[in-house]
């Protein structure tokens, strides 16, 4: 029955012996509840909505999108125990595999994925399309609190920090060409998350300020006034339309002021099956990029904020782990990954509520889509896994 | 805390670190906590109403526009319903190629060639920008079957159900209805049109113009849910409201004594026009043009239609010759001039004077028609036998005078009549003042002589009026000098034919007419008209009810003699003024008295029969 091994230095010695019950041989014993229960509420209310929001999307087909979203749900669920019961730190072990699988999927797409509305971001699956950029965003923090660690004693500090920007960008870039706009900022904020946990001057990241500000500048104004824009135009219709949509009224910002129409005709209490906006249409993707709006409409600001202060648990419990973490790699993932939850939220929120621009990235465990939730499951197993193993550690035993 | 190996923030850096990271994550909230407050507390009702708004469509539901009736209730117009293809250009392919083959789909369809049809929508846009482009009416069945089950290939196209005015007559009365056609971009801000929109109906002339407002109606509304791409959901009708037809108008116009005058100058064969009105009131019973034209052929007139309509100037069908031309009248002036004569003294119905059949005034000649000397005439003898000589010297007597003048203004000769129809043209009654203005400007060659009052006295020279401004003068002097405003609009009706307005014309002015004098006129006219050497007793010798008339053969410059009759009915208490002239007709009982005749003959028939009938029931 005692399995455990003593091979850690922190190990207490045991004052008596614990009798191991079946939570913990499933591994369950010491994951955070509080951000289990987030995370399942978001999910959970998630198929609930699109239930409710998509009837008459798909014509004989009402529950397509619920069916679709549960079962994306239940797989993501199992996909999240299992990762909770996987010691994180292999995966700092394979780092280069990681890296290397990165990269390779999400150029591959370009070959073998289908496009849809002008990029190519999947691969079609029998049952669902896969995007590997989704999983990648999980990938990426894995592989680059490896690199990270591995890489502290190498160079100076300068060389340190351009080395993981370039990690870190090369996948972004490729993502970026998808084009998937959205998804490589996710890439960059993950990157420099994983850079800040891990110890980058706070000079350096002045700079990297400074030259990202200068880029947006670039990419904006300088580049486009030269005739050589940056961007695809709707991508910069987009990035900017948020600043004064009914000037856009026709174009992207009719997307954005529709959704803000929408979120806050919701008023209090919200507008139930009387919602209009959301249900005729009038705000485009409902059931992925502006699923935001379409609870502020029906549930109102009590079903919004419910669900912010869900994001906000969750935010607070990925950051709390950070500081829980065994060794530095699950601070800098737990750091990565809660960093790259809080940015989407924002992003994704922001966007739906009108003061941020399109950048068509998904609202975590609520956006419809295969490929996000099971990342996103995935990742908070990592989490989960990180937990898990500090608990563990603290008692002198590891899972296998 | 951390492993061996780690090379991390330690202890307190770290803390601070997640401490920032933590601080910057509450940060976002708040700000998505207090938009989402903003957004949905504090100004959630604006957004809500927005949103109804947005989800909302307004349909206007055309309304009838009101029958036209004659005054015993008989339909002069109404409207049929027809299917017109509507395209609306917000919906159509965004890319050019794809728009292009749409538009040559429907343009074969249509029977219109793409530039026709591309043609009707720059035209429409410029009326009224966004609204949907009518590109064809009255399409049939099998083209709107068509275009529903293929919508996919027509996006924007649309069938509606739309009012197109039917004239059951075709051409009748078609001066006196006029046209209808759409609003045109000036006036829609005038204030008779306010609430208006671009593509609605209105009346374009004729009495559809002067009792529009009657007419036309109120739009309904229909108020659907529809979805972002402006479809109606289903079951998403939220509210209906019917239109209200237009109110039916019935004129004073008596179709029957419409069509006789009508087919009666019309076998003349040529142009001229006609007018009958009630000299007590004003109601005009029928009134005509010719050449005429079917107002349906201005709904959608083809090119041919056009040119046809508008072929030359002076056969104009779309004039009113009634009202909007301007003729010498020849002889029928005689009556003015006698009244005028009268009541300024310079004769007595009895005063005799010689007819040598001419007169030589300041060397210039002026002589009776045919240059037939007719004696020892008064007053009477010469409206029967119509001799000029007669009134040339009475024009010769008030020629330094503006007595002639002032009489015939009084009587309405040369201003406006105060028709109700927008349609009154230009007149002129000659004076010493205009002559001698215009020979100031040098625009004519003399001042005002002598010979300008005695071609004035029998309805010559410069004088230019119409048989609308002759009825007037002749009615004043069958009612005893009221100055009547002639009118077509009878009375309004609603839906149910319930009386809803009723027009009450007043007469004008009174003019003083002397009892005595105008016995004696009508006298002469009743010669004139029915008696042995009367000009007209050929035409009307063997009608059986009593009139008092007079004819005019008018010299126009350039033409041949204009035809003329003035008729006054029955004799000797009229009650009904009829006028007819016939462009180039000759004498006037030659082919204008047939036209009057006719109108009488339509008139009293039908009285007679009314009585007839009546008494068989006794």
């Amino acid at each position: 029955m005692n399995t455990y091994a003593t091979r850690t230095r922190n190990a207490r010695p045991e004052p008596f012996a614990v009798r191991v019950g079946i939570a913990e041989r499933l591994g369950l014993a010491h994951l955070d509840w509080p951000l289990t229960i987030a995370a399942f509420a978001l999910i959970a209310f998630s198929v609930f909505v699109l239930g409710e929001a998509t009837q008459n999307d798909i014509p004989g087909d009402p529950n397509y999108f619920l069916e679709r979203q549960a079962i994306y749900a239940a797989l993501g669920i199992v996909g999240m125990v299992l990762m909770t019961r996987i010691d994180y730190s292999r995966f700092r072990e394979l780092r280069v595999g990681i890296y290397t699988f990165l990269c390779a999927s999400v150029t591959l797409v370009f070959f073998f994925g289908f496009a849809a509305r002008g990029s190519r971001r999947a691969f079609e699956l029998p049952f669902f399309s896969f995007q590997p950029s989704e999983l990648g965003k999980l990938l990426l923090v894995l592989a680059l609190a490896g690199f990270v660690i591995d890489g502290a004693r190498r160079g100076s500090a300068v060389q340190r920090t351009v080395r993981y920007l370039c990690l870190g960008l090369a996948p972004a870039g490729l993502v970026f060409l998808q084009p998937d706009l959205g998804t490589s900022l996710v890439y960059v904020v993950a990157t420099l998350a994983v850079m800040y946990f891990g110890g980058v001057a706070w000079t350096h990241f002045a700079v990297i300020g400074g030259a990202l500000a200068a880029l947006v500048a670039v990419v904006l104004v300088v580049a486009p006034a030269t005739g050589f824009p940056l961007l695809k135009g709707y991508q910069e219709e987009r990035l900017t339309s948020f600043l004064n949509p009914h000037e856009h009224e026709g174009g992207a910002g009719y997307q954005q002021n529709q959704s803000v129409i929408a979120t806050g005709s919701g008023q209090f209490t919200g507008r139930g099956d009387k919602a209009t906006q959301t249900r005729l249409d009038f705000v485009p993707e409902r059931h992925t990029d502006f699923i935001f709006a379409v609870i502020g409409e029906r549930y109102g600001f009590m079903g919004a904020a419910f669900v912010l202060s869900l994001y906000a648990l969750l935010f607070w419990r990925a950051l709390r782990i950070t500081t829980l973490s065994k060794n530095a790699y699950g601070t800098l993932v737990a750091g990565g990954i809660a960093v790259a939850l809080l940015f989407q939220t924002f992003v994704n929120v922001g966007m739906n509520l009108g003061i941020m621009p399109i950048t068509g990235i998904p609202l975590p465990l609520m956006s419809y889509g295969g490929s996000s939730v099971l990342a996103t499951f995935l990742a908070i197993g990592v989490l989960q896994s990180i937990n898990v193993q500090a608990h563990l550690s603290q008692r002198g035993r590891f899972a296998w | 805390m951390f492993a061996r190996n780690d090379h991390m923030p330690q202890g307190s850096r770290l803390s601070l670190r997640v401490a920032v990271v933590g601080g910057a994550g509450v940060v976002l909230f708040v700000v998505l906590f207090f938009r989402l407050w903003n957004l949905q507390v504090l100004s959630g009702e604006e957004y809500l109403a927005e949103a109804k708004n947005n989800r909302t469509r307004e349909f206007k539901v055309i309304a009838p526009r009101g029958d036209i009736l004659d005054r015993n209730g008989e339909v002069l117009v109404d409207n049929r319903t027809s299917l017109a293809l509507q395209l609306n250009t917000a919906k159509l392919p965004s890319d050019p190629a794809e728009e292009r083959a749409e538009l040559a789909r429907l343009g074969e369809l249509a029977h219109m060639s793409l530039r026709k049809v591309r043609r009707a929508i720059a035209e429409g846009e410029e009326v009224a920008a966004g609204a949907p482009v009518t590109l064809r009416r009255d399409v049939g069945f099998d083209l709107v079957a068509y275009v529903e089950e293929n919508q996919d290939e027509f996006p924007g196209v649309a069938v509606q159900r739309v009012f197109v005015r039917h004239y059951p007559d075709e051409s009748r009365a078609a001066h006196v209805l006029g046209s209808v056609g759409e609003i045109e971009e000036e006036e829609l801000k005038e204030p008779q049109y306010k609430g208006l929109e671009p593509g609605d109906e209105i009346g374009q002339s004729g009495a559809e113009y002067a009792y529009d407002q009657f007419l036309r109606g109120d739009p309904g509304l229909t108020r659907v849910q529809v979805n972002a791409l402006g479809q109606p959901t289903p079951g998403g009708q939220l509210v209906s409201i019917p239109p209200t037809p237009g109110d039916s108008l019935k004129l004073t116009i008596d179709g029957d004594v419409q069509s006789a005058g009508e087919a009666g100058l019309a076998a003349r064969g040529l142009p001229g026009a006609f007018i009958s009105m009630n000299i007590d009131n004003g109601q005009i019973l029928a009134m005509g043009s010719n050449p005429t034209f079917d107002p349906a052929d201005l709904i959608e007139p083809t090119q041919a239609q056009v040119d046809e309509l508008y072929r030359d100037e002076v056969l104009a069908p779309l004039v009113n010759r009634a009202t909007e031309a301007a003729y010498p009248t020849g002889s029928i002036f005689k009556i003015i001039t006698a009244l005028a004569a009268l009541e300024n003294g310079y004769i007595t119905p009895d005063e005799v004077v010689q007819d040598g059949g001419q007169i030589e005034v300041g060397g210039e000649t002026f002589e009776n028609a045919g240059g037939v000397a007719h004696g020892p005439v008064e007053l009477r003898r010469a409206l029967q036998v119509s001799s000029d000589v007669y009134f040339y010297l009475l024009g010769l007597d008030m020629w330094k005078t503006n007595e002639l003048q002032d009489e015939a203004h009084e009587l309405g000769i040369g201003r406006p009549a105060g028709l109700d129809l927008p349609e009154e043209g230009e007149t002129l009654l000659p004076s010493k003042a205009w002559r001698d203005q215009l020979y100031q400007e040098e625009l004519a060659d003399r001042p005002w002589s002598s010979g300008d009052n005695i071609q004035l006295a029998t309805g010559q020279g410069d004088l230019q009026t119409n048989p609308l401004q002759m009825a007037l003068a002749y009615a004043a002097l069958g009612n005893g000098g009221k100055i009547v405003t002639p009118h077509v609009g009878l009375e309004v009706e609603d839906a149910a034919g319930r009386v809803v307005k009723e027009f009450d014309f007043k007469p004008q002015r009174e003019v003083h007419i002397d009892p005595g004098y105008r016995t004696a006129i009508l006298e002469g006219l009743h010669a004139a008209a029915q008696e042995g050497e009367g000009t007209a007793a050929g035409v009307f010798g063997g009608f059986p009810i009593d009139i008092a008339g007079k004819t005019g053969t008018a010299e126009r410059r350039g033409h041949g003699d204009q035809s003329w009759f003035a008729a006054l009915s029955p004799y000797p208490n009229p009650r009904i003024v009829t006028i007819a002239t016939v462009e180039e007709g000759g004498f006037g009982a030659e082919s204008a008295a047939p036209v009057v005749l006719d109108i009488l003959e339509a008139i009293y028939d039908k009285q007679a029969s009314a009585v007839a009938s009546g008494g068989g029931a006794e």
